[in-house]
């Protein structure tokens, strides 16, 4: 070494926590090289393709296959009674119910599978789809979960008893044949009490609408079973790809160590890939009776109007406060929606998710939360679309009832806002529905947001436009969106969190190469959050070998350590703290190898960035390079050869993110056409290891959430039809209809994570949705508004303009 | 979304062309940039057993502007319109209102004969094309003729073109005075909620010549001469633009979708004709 | 099946020559027989600009265009446009600038921006939204996109003025 690097010059080198490091995923993904799930090819695969029913509610009469078999180039078409005999024609849903495989004497849902054709390539497969004839009998249809709990037709006749009773369904008693369940937080008696003696109440119903997370990606699978040794090798688009392997085994049959899952690049996922579809598991089967590889990969129609739908909360909400503003209860009723079966993605012991974090950042003395879910001729699905489980739903409701009790209060949002956060002191926080928060500093934020738009100096230019629309003089309004969120992330401890039995931990295996670099596998998968330049950066400072020198793998379960997988903003809370805790045992160990080389006791070497040094001695040090060496070619007294580590975490509480939002908007009274012309985000996401990906990671969720709450919906016709099933209709908006977006943040850390990080690609969307649907509302609320639901799309705007007298 | 199997032709010149379509009428279509048609052949609403694409046969592209006549070949691209300076000059209209069709790769395979011969209610270019009073120059195995756009369109889908004939070109004097292409869309790629073309001459204070169509708003576009005659003859003050807009009002018949419902479609219709008569007008 | 024609077209500069038929979709084409894997399918009915493509120096959605219509012409795609020694300077901005994220949408996006700036090599940001507003990004919401097309676009300007 030529010159003695400065502590600082090292710890550059290292590219570890808190520098924007580039992504080294970039390399293949500019040049074309990603391998995505439909870019790989067997010798031999065949192809998939579904028979889909046209109708929302029918009895299937009869399938009549044989033409579709005539056909050249046909393998097999797969039915109900094929897969009966394997018991594989219904599969178990995430959320302890069932889901047909393919249909069973009757279907749900428009779109759903009725039978699966196999063929020599997706041409001639898509031929077949056309010549199987299906006989169906309509039967009435109900779209809408109200209707559903008085309805007399029985959706799912599986879940009545011969005597017409109803049996319990995985969350307790049903009321009524089409209802799933009734979950309730909270302390019911109290709050109503408390509602019923308030000095002011503000009521209203908030429907968050059905949506979908539509990756750029659609879903997909590679099955292959390998006849000869007896391993079934699974390619494909999941975000969980070991809990997909324990399904996989647990429906099938086969033993684990005989099922490779893999997850190659993912096209994003947004929550559309946690959970397991039809596709894959009539590709397996197929792959098992033909013997050849056969590869599905659903077209966006069938990915939107079956795969995984988000949202479709009707949340019927009461909150109570002082006249001077000081909330003191919270009630919620919330409907959900659910379609045709319960395939909610949420873990065991929260049918709801996490939608008890409804009590948002406020100090709430009392809350009662109920939640009904309901079954309707819909498809399946229930993910937390770019967020943890519920969170965006509950998120919205307490925003949206914030800026409804501010109405009732005639007090400014942020101020009563204000007046209520929980305060920094408060931290651990044990909140009325039963968190506890693990930091936040609510108010430093809030004040440097508001400073930062000029808070004050939007209300009064909104105050002037409001006069000039009055006045004649402009048919523009003016909203200002507010949102203050907290998040729950990171699911979680084992203790709370499962899915299907399976304990939320994550994990990391660390190998260091004699020459110093180094291989990290994690239970997670990237989907686009760059996992494998983040997480080398976490290691780069815990090991101190450079983040360029350290490669991470993830989604191979025959190298990967178990872990349940990437949604919910768990990776950095849960696979990131394992990540650090396995690299600090690389370091106890080097510490000691490090001691041995320097002939001193163990306690007597101290970690400095790169290297240890002996203490009071800086000048005598081994590097983590020299170490990792000394580790492969030493015979050290008392310790094995090798540096390798393996942790699984199991989080001791989840992460609480939290940020504040400002969105100003213009709105055309007379189009219903809106203009983001400012938007402000302040994250806390706690430590920030890569503050250029985490500011990427604000820029998308962003416009998810300005998608969501501007049009985007999976709307269907009173007979079930699906009416936005292609992106004509299925508003993604393109770089023309999105603003710049201004970043800022603070930095409070998470207290029990071993790096203070908490996890950030969700907040934008969790916060964002309130944030522009905010913005809308506040531009009416002049006029009498208190309340309009998503999606603002132009013309609900204009019929909620209309309806004001907006229009003369 | 895989299309069905269709025979395909590629014949070097027109009368190849008619030659397919006389011998198997209603089976065959013709294919210039595809855009509307791919699509629909994909999802298997269209069943084509024969294809004839266009892109062989001479003579079908291409701008002139003439001694203040337009021509401009069917398969001439969105892309190529917008490009064009002297087109530009001569009808501003045309670029205005291209840029506002579809994305820039779909505009790169767009073209003029397909938006306006294929009869989609969505497609801008027939209700552009009555604006301008264009004439439709067509051909089929008796012979070229000829039709006015705005007797060319009978319901979604239904022209007066013959199974077998092809759209050769459209023709048009170019407009003086003020033009607008206004258009409302939920995002870019989207087909109208709402759109006008107008275009307005201007005599001293006084409109002398007026013509308006809109888009979207009715099984065919809708040129609406009562609304035009509205303007003529006044300054284009308030009650004559209430007048124009009362009038096309009454001559549109929107139906309900996924972009609103017929009141809404009515009222983004009144403002979408009021912004583009006043622009139209100010350019005048 | 339908009969299958003789297919002669130039990809990346190579030139393919098969059987298929007529209705083959060009994405299908590139991705299934010649293994040019870069292009995306994400919509399928022209909207999403994945499987962008520049054929005969235009930019097209090769989800809608048959491979018939494709016979005899000139298709350049992602693979098409640097080396892994020598990126193009699109390439190379989209990774300085944080342009992507799951990078499904990245070989369409940086293939049609690499005819933007023929069309327009100086853009504004707003020329730049409009450009690119045929392709769709569910990561970036597009701001670091814009910024990359918009680094590339003064880079390779800089290097047009060093070079007269």
């Amino acid at each position: 070494m030529n010159k003695e690097l400065s502590r600082e010059e090292r710890a550059d080198a290292l590219s570890g926590m808190g520098c924007k490091r580039k992504r080294v995923e970039d390399a293949r993904f500019t040049q074309g090289k990603g391998n995505y799930v439909d870019d790989i090819k067997l010798p031999g695969m065949l192809f998939g393709d579904f028979v889909r029913s046209p109708y929302a509610h029918a009895r299937i009469k009869s399938i009549n296959t044989d033409a579709a078999m005539a056909l050249d180039g046909v393998v097999a078409v797969l039915t109900a009674a094929d897969l009966a005999p394997l018991g594989l024609h219904w599969m178990p849903t995430l959320a302890g119910d069932k889901q047909m495989v393919l249909a069973d004497g009757k279907v749900l849902f428009q779109g759903q599978e009725v039978a699966y054709v196999v063929a020599k390539d997706r041409y001639i497969a898509a031929d077949a789809v056309e010549l199987v004839e299906v006989e169906y009998e309509e039967l009435d249809v109900i779209v809408d979960p109200f209707a559903s709990l008085e309805s007399d037709v029985v959706l799912r006749e599986d879940l009545v008893a011969e005597d017409g009773s109803l049996p319990d369904g995985a969350h307790g008693p049903r009321k009524h044949h089409n209802h799933i369940f009734t979950w309730e937080v909270g302390d019911k008696e109290t709050t109503e009490q408390v509602i019923g003696d308030a000095e002011v109440v503000a009521e209203d119903m908030f429907y968050y609408h059905r949506t979908h997370p539509c990756p750029l990606e659609t879903c997909g699978c590679v099955a292959s079973m390998d006849k000869v040794n007896g391993k079934l090798t699974l390619y494909g688009t999941f975000q969980a790809p070991h809990a997909i392997r324990t399904v996989v085994s647990l429906i099938s049959g086969i033993e684990e160590h005989n099922i490779r899952v893999i997850s190659p690049d993912i096209g994003g996922g947004f929550g559309n890939k946690v959970g397991a579809y039809p596709g894959y598991v009539c590709s397996v089967v197929a792959s098992i009776v033909t013997g050849v590889p056969v590869k599905w990969v659903e077209d966006r129609m069938e990915n939107l109007m079956t795969t995984a739908f988000a949202r479709d909360y009707w949340m019927k909400g009461k909150i109570a406060a002082t006249k001077e503003g000081k909330i003191t209860g919270l009630w919620c009723h919330t409907t959900a929606d659910h379609g045709g079966f319960d395939a909610c993605a949420d873990p065991t012991k929260f049918p709801a998710g996490f939608m008890n974090i409804c009590t948002g950042s406020y100090d709430i003395p009392v809350a009662y939360l109920a939640v009904d879910g309901v079954y309707t001729n819909k498809a399946p699905g229930g993910v937390s679309y770019r967020c943890s489980f519920r969170v965006t739903e509950a998120v919205y409701f307490i925003e949206r009832m914030i800026e409804v009790l501010a109405i009732e209060l005639n007090m400014d949002p942020a101020e009563l806002r204000r007046i209520n956060f929980i305060k920094k002191e408060q931290f651990p926080y044990k909140s009325a529905l039963g968190w506890e928060y693990d930091s936040g500093d609510y108010h430093t934020a809030w004040d440097k947001a508001l400073e930062a738009v000029d808070y004050k100096g939007l209300r009064a230019e909104q105050a002037q436009r409001v006069e000039d629309f009055k006045a004649g003089k402009t048919r523009s309004l003016m909203g200002i969106g507010l949102t203050f969120f907290t998040e729950i992330v990171g699911a979680g401890p084992v203790k709370n969190c499962d899915i299907l039995g399976l304990g939320m931990f994550d994990s990391c295996e660390i190998r260091i190469h004699p020459t110093g670099s180094a291989i990290a596998r994690l239970g997670t998968i990237s989907q686009g959050q760059g996992h494998a330049t983040t997480f080398a950066q976490i290691l780069a400072t815990e090991i101190g070998l450079p983040a360029d020198s350290i490669t991470i793998e993830e989604g191979d379960t025959d190298t990967a350590p178990y872990g349940l997988g990437t949604y919910g903003s768990r990776s950095t809370p849960v696979a990131g703290a394992a990540t650090a805790m396995a690299g600090r045992k690389i370091r106890a160990k080097a510490q000691m190898i490090a001691a041995y080389l320097l002939e001193v006791h163990d306690d007597d070497v101290e970690f400095d960035v790169d290297r240890f040094v002996v203490k009071g001695a800086p000048e005598k040090f081994k590097t983590m390079k020299e170490i990792a060496f000394a580790a492969y070619n030493q015979a050290i007294p008392g310790i094995e050869p090798g540096l390798e580590a393996v942790s699984y975490y199991d989080p001791p509480n989840m992460t609480y993110p939290f940020g504040a939002y400002v969105c100003v908007m213009d709105i055309d009274v007379d189009t219903g056409v809106t203009d983001i012309r400012r938007f402000y985000a302040l994250d806390d996401c706690g430590t920030r290891i890569n503050p250029m990906i985490i500011e990427g990671q604000i820029h998308g969720g962003l416009t998810e959430a300005l998608a969501v709450a501007l049009g985007q919906e999976i709307a269907y016709d009173d007979m079930g039809n699906v009416k936005t099933g292609t992106l004509m209709d299925f508003f993604l908006p393109t770089a023309w209809e999105v603003p710049n977006y201004e970043t800022d943040h603070t930095v409070t850390p998470s207290p029990h994570h071993p790096i203070g990080a908490k996890g950030v690609g969700e907040s934008p969307h969790v916060g964002g949705v309130p944030c522009f649907s905010n913005a809308v509302n506040d531009a009416f609320k002049a006029f009498g508004l208190r309340h309009t639901h998503m999606p603002h799309d132009h013309w609900r705007i204009w019929q909620t303009a209309n309806k004001l007298g907006l229009h003369g | 979304m895989i299309p069905a199997a269709f025979e395909y032709h590629r014949p070097k010149d027109m009368a190849g062309v008619l030659a397919v379509l006389v011998e198997h009428g209603d089976e065959a279509r013709v294919l210039a940039g595809g855009h509307s048609l791919i699509p629909m052949m994909k999802l298997r609403m269209a069943d084509v057993p024969h294809l004839i694409d266009l892109q062989d046969v001479d003579g079908l592209s291409g701008i002139t502007v003439d001694g203040g006549r337009v021509r401009i070949g069917a398969m001439t691209t969105q892309s190529d319109i917008i490009g064009h300076a002297a087109l530009a000059e001569a009808a501003p209209i045309m670029r205005e209102a291209s840029l506002q069709i579809a994305d820039p790769q779909v505009r790169y395979m767009g073209t003029v004969g397909g938006n306006v011969a294929n009869g989609d209610p969505g497609n801008d270019m027939p209700g552009l094309m009555q604006c301008l009073d264009a004439t439709f120059i067509l051909v089929g195995p008796d012979g070229e003729r000829e039709v006015q756009a705005r007797d060319f369109y009978e319901a979604a889908y239904m022209t007066d073109r013959e199974d077998d004939e092809v759209l050769l070109a459209v023709a048009f004097d170019a407009p003086s005075g003020g033009y607008a292409y206004e258009k409302q869309k939920r995002k870019i790629g989207d087909y109208a909620t709402a759109a006008a073309a107008v275009l307005l001459e201007k005599n001293g204070d006084t409109c002398s010549a007026a013509s308006i169509a809109m888009t979207n708003l009715s099984d065919t576009p809708v040129w609406s001469e009562a609304a035009g005659n509205a303007l003529v003859g006044t300054s284009v003050d308030a009650a004559a633009i209430d007048a124009a807009v009362a009038a096309m009002l009454g001559d549109i018949d929107p139906t309900q979708d996924n972009r609103g419902p017929i009141e809404f479609k009515r009222h983004a219709a009144a403002m979408i004709l009021r912004r583009a008569i006043a622009r139209a007008w100010d350019r005048a | 099946m339908a009969k299958k024609m003789h297919i002669q077209m130039t990809v990346n500069g190579e030139e393919q020559e098969f059987l298929a038929e007529p209705r083959e979709l060009l994405i299908h084409t590139l991705r299934e027989r010649l293994n040019i894997t870069g292009p995306h399918i994400g919509c399928e009915t022209s909207h999403c600009g994945a499987c962008t493509v520049t054929i005969n120096g235009k930019s097209v959605k090769s989800c809608t265009m048959f491979v018939a219509q494709a016979n005899g012409a000139d298709v350049t795609t992602i693979e098409g446009l640097g080396s892994p020694d020598s990126l193009h300077v699109l390439q190379e901005a989209f990774k300085e600038h944080h342009g992507l994220q799951c990078g499904f949408c990245t070989p369409g996006m940086i293939t049609r921006a690499s005819k933007l700036l023929e069309e327009i090599p100086n853009p504004t940001e707003e020329e730049v939204r409009f450009g690119m507003a045929g392709n769709i990004c569910r990561c970036t919401g597009y701001q670091n996109i814009v910024k990359s097309i918009l680094a590339a676009a003064a880079e390779m300007s800089a290097a047009k003025e060093a070079a007269e």
